[in-house]
């Protein structure tokens, strides 16, 4: 997921009659489900919308690295510790395949990267929230993969063909994490008194901030309309997470937790649970920097960037010392 | 299983030859997770996980052969986080801090470069259960020193920066290097089993290895031949150690008993 509060280019669709023809064949496609290639034409806001979607998708990737590599010195087992390693080599992956996406758009890793580290561009706002709890893997794992999958498996049919495609990759690799991570709430749940502690903080902590993931309300979310046309996003914000809170309260039941919301009430006339909202406020706080962990998780990426940047010159000027001396030899 | 260690030193230098290869590479494991999400580059965030990976899968894999020659119980779990310092025999190279990228990578390279000549005779061990791992596990290895041996190349001969950076860390780890070739009494057992090599008999072999990656990425060994050990015996690790097993053996030692 982590791409929730894009901004589509370019305002409200437009009627078909105030398309150029090039725009109405464009449209056309994506109606009769055929993929947008890198080659194909596209309009620059459908493009600019695109790159910043990928990219903040990507960003949340690589920052998600944070949270859970807080936890692999300190996890309790040495197989908790090889899952959770193979875990976040995958997350890492799947930054390199989204940027490899976006680049197909005309824009390179590293600008996309300057942006993040400049404040330029975004990622989700849960990466912004402490773990504090070995829970908290199991947490991570099991609600935020878990809203992320919500919202990445309708995205594998995507109009843009190499983005799609990324999802169809990042999707397998999420349904692993997502039962990596319930399996540790498992344990957690039916273990000691001190694991059913952390197990019921990791989700009172973490339930509001991942209901968040899926971005504001639909009434506030403006650009919907043309995102949807588009099909770069395909369900709305609120029809996902009523979906999520329909899937997982079951989940907390099974596990014998107690609900993280006094709000959460199973609702006969609508078939579905009625639920408290989040406090949009702290969402918006969190998206302008102010979460808890904003700063530091910059402070983070920017160090490795920074402090990275010997490495990268030193290997580039090594490849091309090399690729010269095979012209020379070749000569 | 070790049909041949019959009498109980026997059995116990084959236990403590086996806390070595696996707590070296328990702490190694542990030291390059520790990059996780802080690497100058995507893909070495990648590379450096994945070879966490490898390391601790290997640990599981020692210390569980470990864990059934001595016979108490003990599985790989105890033996990583219910041990104290004093029962650690890793090579102290391996628990010092990572330092910057360029001395991760060369401890990397001149530990992976050990592993290579090590496994590649382990591979042929007169104990079955020593030879089946170390067949698994030389593949990841195998591995591990072309993409280590690669880096400090690329580095060594990438800018002046890089140059310096990778010469000041062979600087500081070379002193480090001689410990894997020391032998004791533990090594005479197992040369005498027929089990192991002589660490020693390795030193050939690895130093040709090195003189040719070091000179590919144009960097020199330092002078001098003195040698810090105490790990592999356990007789005195660095103080790095214990601040590696606090972060790494918390949950266990506060929530004792606990399934995870």
């Amino acid at each position: 997921m982590y791409s929730q509060m894009e901004k589509t280019e370019g305002g409200d669709p437009k009627l078909q009659a105030d398309m150029t023809d090039k725009e109405r064949a464009f449209q056309d496609k994506i109606d009769r489900n055929i993929k947008i290639e890198p080659r194909d034409w596209m309009p620059d806001n459908y493009r600019a919308t695109l790159i910043r979607q990928i990219g903040q998708h990507a960003h949340s990737e690589v920052v998600g690295q944070l949270p859970e590599g807080n936890w692999i010195t300190r996890a309790p087992t040495l197989e908790r510790k090889a899952i959770l390693l193979a875990k976040v080599q995958d997350e890492a992956g799947h930054g390199l395949y989204l940027y490899a996406a976006a680049e197909t758009l005309g824009v390179t890793r590293d600008q996309l990267t300057e942006d993040l580290l400049a404040g330029r561009m975004k990622y989700s706002s849960i990466f912004n929230y402490p773990t504090l709890n070995w829970a908290d893997m199991g947490a991570v794992g099991w609600l935020v993969d878990g809203a992320a999958i919500l919202n990445q498996v309708p995205l594998q049919r995507t109009s843009y063909g190499p983005y799609a495609r990324a999802m169809v990759r990042i999707c397998k690799e999420e349904s692993f994490h997502a039962r990596q991570g319930f399996h540790i709430m498992m344990k957690m749940a039916k273990g000691s008194d001190a694991q059913r502690k952390m197990a019921q903080d990791a989700v009172n902590r973490l339930w509001f901030p991942v209901l968040m993931m899926f971005g504001p309300s639909d009434k506030d979310s403006v650009h919907t309309a043309q995102s949807l046309a588009w099909r770069i996003k395909i369900d709305t914000n609120d029809q996902l997470r009523q979906k999520f809170v329909d899937q997982t309260v079951p989940q907390i039941e099974y596990l014998g937790l107690d609900l993280p919301d006094p709000g959460i009430k199973w609702n006969d006339e609508t078939g579905q649970y009625d639920f408290s909202d989040p406090d949009w406020s702290e969402f918006f706080n969190v998206i302008k920097g102010n979460g808890p962990g904003n700063v530091d998780r910059m402070k983070a990426r920017r160090a490795a960037w920074d402090d990275g940047a010997w490495v990268r010159d030193g290997l580039l000027a090594h490849a091309r010392k090399k690729a010269a001396a095979k012209q020379l030899a070749a000569e | 299983m070790p049909e041949k260690a019959v009498n109980e030193s026997d059995q116990q230098a084959l236990f403590q030859f086996l806390l070595r290869l696996g707590d070296n590479t328990l702490v190694l494991g542990h030291r390059v997770s520790e990059w996780c999400g802080h690497a100058p580059v995507l893909e070495e965030d990648i590379a450096l996980a994945n070879t966490a990976l490898d390391l601790i899968g290997q640990t599981q894999l020692w210390l569980g052969l470990a864990g059934e020659v001595e016979g108490k119980g003990r599985d790989a779990d105890a033996l990583a986080f219910l041990r104290d310092i004093w029962d650690f025999r890793n090579i102290l190279m391996v628990e010092l801090p990572n330092g910057d990228f360029g001395q991760t990578i060369m401890r990397q390279f001149l530990y992976d470069a050990w592993s290579s000549v090590m496994l590649g005779r382990l591979i042929k061990s007169g104990n079955p259960a020593i030879a089946e791992i170390a067949g698994k596990v030389s593949k990841e290895v195998a591995y591990h020193i072309e993409r280590s041996a690669d880096t400090v190349v690329g580095l060594g001969d990438g800018t002046e920066e890089s140059h310096k950076r990778m010469q000041a860390a062979l600087n500081y780890l070379y002193p480090y290097v001689g410990e894997m070739f020391l032998s004791d009494d533990t090594d005479a057992a197992m040369v005498s089993a027929g089990f192991a090599p002589d660490p020693a008999s390795l030193r050939d072999e690895y130093d040709v290895l090195v003189a040719k990656v070091l000179a590919d990425a144009t960097l020199t060994l330092p002078d001098g031949s003195y040698t810090h050990k105490g790990g592999r015996t356990g007789a005195m690790h660095t103080e790095h150690l214990g601040h590696v097993l606090t972060s790494m053996q918390w949950l266990q030692r506060a929530y004792p008993g606990s399934q995870w």
